[in-house]
């Protein structure tokens, strides 16, 4: 296709409707046509220009907003339909199996049909994100499509159009003319803060033209976003690991290399409706128990420099913090979030060894179910070895005690009590429910006294090196947001023809209304012939037409 | 305009556009790629350097993995509670004692158990070989060991020579063990 | 009276405000001869003086009630809903003074009315704020997303008054059926609202044992006859009604029972005023139009989704976000109310794209203005009571 050149003696890029410089109607087509369509200034849209290889087709597909919008639907209908059921992540189990189970099992067909669509994951899905990315390119290709001639068309404008340009504007006025109206205009439209620039015996006044590219620039603020979001994938960039702290407990924290928490504390506050709280006391009452605070005190250790995991003698205080929800912990680019919590683990069990006949205790003894010891002397000589210890006590296997987890859920102890009167000792092996005595019956027992108790912490470790871009792009979508529809771009073409008459047409991207208030003050001022919405006057005159019909 | 500018014009044009599009479509296959493959990612691979850390044996030494360089190491992550763990530990001692003396040692490293449980655990198996103890988990953490037992092979350059999570029988181990004997 | 009654008192003043307004209003649109807007001029003033003293009088409820619970009264069901009605009279008082548009009262009030009946069936007493909800970003994103949803829903009202001038009511038609879809779901909502006064007041109550869907063993307490009893149910008060049918686990028969009622009693009344008029409502309201301004409706419609639009994805996204990030550890998480936040967002975003880009104006804007707010609702109310999720505090 050719380039088209406008008896002005301006070369337009092939397709353009309108001339860049002058604005004379290039087609028969737009000759035709009472108002000019002035939304991308009358410019071809590149995309609709070419037309020839697989790859063009490709390009105008993503250009146009009909499919852009087709799009934006089917994520909303797609993005709608995974809220039907919950999605796997909230479901409570985790192989594939088992949360295909529970679709089944919980929801019936619906949950085994919604299971085999995807629709538990949907969010992950290869197609969702194909759809998502397509909707990216949509909005990048649709932008330079309409951004780049638009740019080029506003930069080439002339300040002198032609008489047929201004006769297809919305705003548009002919009259007779004084000498000075085209410099009092000027003057006036100054005043009003539009730039003017004359050339001969006319005059461009123009405000806001920023304002066009408003679209465009939340455009790029929604790619930068999506951008970040395809960044986190990268590893690195984005750490989300989950962390259980015991009370009393050191861990290193996963993924954060060379970094150890401790746990100091747990608390659990709830709400007592009374006192100052007592206007909730009603509330309280209905639900039965509000939280009030959940918060586990933390010490943070840092590795020092050169030094190896599990060199633990050398670690330096941090800092302490009590993580809270809603105030996370942060250091060196990382997050620590109060997320979860389990109450009433044991730590420590006091027993009393007794005489089984007379009932005497020897005395008590506390074993720490984390880090037990081996020998426990009693005060009247006697002692207690523990010769097995099984935090987590599940049954015996070839007469061996089992142990199903690290954790004291369920402690088991094997024990040798020697006392004065049994020098040789006795064997029982204790449980929370019962006690055995492997090697016949003893003389003394371990009777349970009392357990003391301790609770975890969930927390979640988390680094999230996109939140910059993340923020960034949502802060230039605002701006660009902001920029497109709360200002506008506004302009005049005043020229005083050779006869004296003065031609006098407006422009605006939205708010004719503002547009007219300010040819009003400039008129005023100048005055300059009376001018006409011409849409209106189509209005108006389709309306009579249609009246007439009925 | 010349035929041949207008040629190049319209080549530029599908070049600048192919080009765009192949972009595009790269970072989100690349997305998508990496959104499906989610959770499997393994942070150690196999040729890696293991990461060095030193920790306390039973006995109260310290064992610093870089000074088993020239050694081959079977760093074996276990706990008392973990029946596989423990019906390999018989089969690793004796094969200890058949590759120890070829250069191969044994570091198993229990994960934040008790001293006492430990000890017993080692006496009544009669081990032989060296048991850390890693207390804060920062070992399992850097090497990011997900279930147990899972043992590194660590060849004589101080590489990652392979990964096994799950029990090994004798047989495994001795061939494991040949894998990284110094030549 | 401490000042918690006086806040509560405010409220009931605002929603008598209310009242008398919409019918003042309806009889100053009404009163007018067509084309003549002499008895909107005079009645109107009168109208929205009582709308405003409703809206400060609101205002006064929301302020006395944040002083008295020390938090940004937005926290739960009854006040979240009850803040939407007084954002949604707010941006109708600001249109008022700009445009003079008495029709768009007689609309946006009853509206609201039925969005502050529907906020008193849910319990109002003062609660407190659980650990997530302790922060500042509670009032700025709630009150961000009520300010927008208000205005947004303001653009519904617009496009309504557009539907019920321009759709003919003589001719059967699609656009026929739907706008009077329209109008029959108001009334289930006054229903739901009816029949659950009615047995608060009556103090229906019947106790049931239940097994949920995680097949543990549960209690509910039915506020009205239980029509669908829960999974295994078994009656723990004498006397009571007994369910007709048994649910699945999986639904909630309690939910479901109101859900009937609400139905039964909406249908009725619906049915009642079609035997009466023997008109469609719509077709009723039709008159009341015939001196509006297309064009202005139009215009409204699109300059409240301009100015909701932008404040909507500040407070349903950016701030959600922001503090989502700060409470959950990750800004977004898919869950259902942040799912549908975006929906909203989607959908305007996708009504400006073919306004602006495809010429979508007049009567297909209308419809999609209409179609948005029923978005909103269906985050408002569905999301909350039938989508479990991390939002469903109420």
């Amino acid at each position: 296709m050719d380039k088209l050149l406008c008896k002005c003696g301006h070369e337009n890029p092939p397709g353009t409707v309108l001339c860049e410089s002058c604005g004379r109607p290039l087609n028969e087509q737009e000759e035709n046509k009472e108002l000019a369509d002035m939304r991308y200034e009358g410019t071809a849209r590149r995309s609709q220009t070419y037309n020839k290889s697989v790859i063009d087709k490709i390009w105008n597909f993503f250009s146009s907003v009909k499919i852009g919008v087709s799009i934006i639907i089917i994520l909303l209908i797609a993005a709608a339909l995974g809220t039907i059921l919950p999605q796997q992540q909230y479901v409570p189990a985790n192989t594939e199996a088992t949360i295909e189970a529970y679709y089944t099992d919980i929801y019936g067909t619906v949950g085994t049909v919604y299971h085999a669509l995807g629709f538990h994951d949907m969010y992950n899905s290869f197609w969702f994100i194909g759809l998502v990315g397509m909707l990216a390119i949509s909005l990048i290709i649709a932008s330079l499509d309409r951004f780049v001639p638009l740019y080029r068309s506003l930069k080439n404008q002339r300040v002198l159009r032609h008489p047929s340009f201004m006769r297809k504007q919305r705003i548009y006025g002919h009259g007779p003319g004084q000498e000075d109206t085209l410099q009092k205009a000027e003057e006036k439209l100054s005043e009003l803060k539009y730039k003017v620039s004359t050339d001969k015996n006319g005059l461009l006044a123009e405000k806001g033209r920023f304002s066009r590219w408003g679209p465009y620039v939340n455009h790029i603020g929604l790619i930068i976003f999506l951008f970040g979001v395809m960044l986190r994938m990268i590893p690195g960039f984005y750490v989300d690991e989950t962390l259980w702290i015991r009370e009393g407990e050191t861990r290193a924290i996963p993924d954060a290399p060379g970094y150890v928490l401790e746990s100091k504390g747990f608390t659990l506050e709830t709400y007592t409706g009374e006192g100052e709280q007592e206007k909730f006391g009603e509330a309280i009452e209905r639900v039965g128990t509000v939280a009030k605070n959940y918060q586990t005190d933390v010490v943070l250790y840092k590795i020092p420099e050169g030094a190896l995991p599990g060199d633990t003698d050398e670690m330096e205080v941090v800092e302490e913090y009590p993580i809270r929800v809603n105030q996370p912990f942060k250091f060196d680019g990382y997050a620590l979030y109060q997320m979860d919590f389990r109450q009433d683990e044991f730590s420590t069990m006091s027993f009393a060894l007794e005489n089984k006949e007379t009932g005497d205790s020897s005395g008590d003894l506390t074993i720490d179910l984390v880090n037990p010891e081996t020998n426990y002397e009693l005060a009247d000589g006697s002692v207690v070895e523990l010769l097995g210890y099984y935090p987590d006590f599940s049954g015996f296997e070839n007469g061996e005690p089992q142990t199903a987890s690290p954790l004291p859920k369920n402690p088991g102890f094997l024990v040798k009590m020697t006392t004065p009167d049994t020098p040789d000792g006795e064997t029982s092996f204790i449980t929370i429910q019962n006690t055995v005595e492997p090697l016949g019956d003893n003389d003394y027992k371990l009777a349970f006294q009392s357990v003391e108790t301790r609770d975890a912490s969930g927390l979640t470790v988390r680094k999230d090196r996109t939140l910059p871009i993340l923020g960034l792009g949502g802060l230039i979508f605002m701006i660009g947001v902001a920029q497109g529809m709360y200002f506008n771009h506004r302009r005049f073409w005043i020229q005083q023809q050779q006869d004296g008459s003065i031609l006098l047409a407006g422009h605006t991207n939205k708010n004719w209304f503002g547009l007219k208030k300010d040819l009003d003050q400039v008129n005023e001022h100048a005055s300059l012939p009376a001018y006409r919405d011409q849409q209106e006057d189509l209005e108006a005159q389709e309306k009579r037409e249609g009246e007439q019909l009925t | 305009m010349s035929m041949e500018k207008k040629r190049n014009k319209k080549q530029n044009r599908t070049i600048m556009r192919t080009a765009i599009l192949l972009l595009l479509i790269a970072a989100i296959g690349y997305t998508i790629y990496n959104s499906v493959t989610a959770g499997e990612v393994e942070v150690l691979k196999v040729g890696d350097q293991a990461p060095d850390f030193t920790l306390t044996d039973l006995n109260g030494e310290s064992h610093k993995l870089s000074e088993y360089e020239g050694q081959g190491v079977f760093l074996n992550f276990w706990g008392t509670w973990c029946e596989p763990c423990v019906r390999e530990m018989p089969a690793m001692a004796s094969q200890y004692d058949v590759y120890r003396e070829q250069g191969v040692q044994i570091l198993a490293v229990n994960i934040a158990q008790s001293n006492f449980e430990v000890e017993t655990f080692a006496r009544q198996y009669g081990l032989n070989f060296p048991i850390v103890i890693d207390r804060d988990k920062s070992v399992m953490t850097a090497y990011n060991i997900r279930p147990l037992p899972t043992t590194m092979l660590v060849n004589p350059e101080g590489k990652i020579e392979r990964i096994v999570t799950g029990e090994m029988t004798e047989q495994d181990i001795a061939g494991f063990m040949e894998e990284i004997k110094p030549e | 009276m401490t000042l918690a009654d006086i806040s509560s008192n405010l409220l009931y003043v605002a929603f008598i405000a209310y009242l008398i307004a919409t019918v003042i209003f309806g009889g100053a649109v009404k009163g007018n001869k067509e084309g003549s807007f002499r008895s909107e001029q005079r009645w109107g003033k009168v109208a929205i003086t009582i709308t405003v003293i409703g809206f400060l009088s609101q205002l006064g409820y929301f302020i006395t009630r944040w002083i008295v619970t020390g938090h940004a009264p937005i926290s739960n069901m009854f006040e979240f809903t009850t803040a939407f009605g007084m954002t949604l009279v707010g941006g109708f008082i600001i249109l008022y003074a700009l445009y003079r548009t008495a029709v768009l009262g007689m609309i946006v009030l009853p509206v609201a009315l039925l969005i502050i009946a529907y906020a008193s069936m849910f319990p109002s007493e003062v609660s407190p704020l659980i650990p997530a909800l302790q922060t500042n970003w509670l009032a700025i994103h709630v009150i961000t997303v009520v300010i927008a949803e208000g205005i947004l829903a303001i653009s519904a009202a617009a496009g309504l008054i557009y539907l019920l001038k321009v759709i003919d009511q003589k001719k059967k038609s699609k656009q026929r059926f739907w706008l009077e879809a329209i109008m029959y779901s108001l009334v289930l909502v006054l229903g739901f609202i009816i029949i659950s006064t009615f047995f608060t007041l009556t103090n229906y109550e019947a106790d049931f044992a239940y097994v949920n869907k995680d097949e543990q063993a549960s209690q509910i307490t039915y506020n009205m006859p239980a029509i669908f009893g829960m999974n295994d149910y078994e009656s723990l008060s004498d006397g009571t009604f007994t369910p007709l049918v048994e649910m699945p686990p999986v639904i909630h028969a309690g939910k479901l029972t109101t859900v009937f009622w609400s139905v039964l009693v909406g249908t009725v009344l619906y049915l009642l005023i079609r035997l009466i008029f023997r008109k469609r409502i719509s077709a009723m309201l039709q008159p009341f139009t015939k001196n509006v301004n297309l064009q202005l409706m139009d215009e409204i419609n699109y300059r409240a989704v301009i100015i909701g639009f932008p404040i909507f994805t500040l407070g349903a996204l950016v701030f959600a976000m922001i503090w989502a990030q700060i409470a959950w550890s990750r800004f977004w998480g898919w869950d259902p109310k942040e799912v549908w936040a975006l929906v909203t967002f989607l959908f305007y975003a996708a009504y400006l794209h073919l306004r602006l880009g495809r010429g979508w104006a007049g009567e297909k804007s209308a419809w999609l203005a209409v179609i948005g707010f029923v978005i909103i609702m269906f985050n408002l109310v569905a999301v909350n009571l039938i989508i479990a999720g991390l939002h469903s505090y109420a």
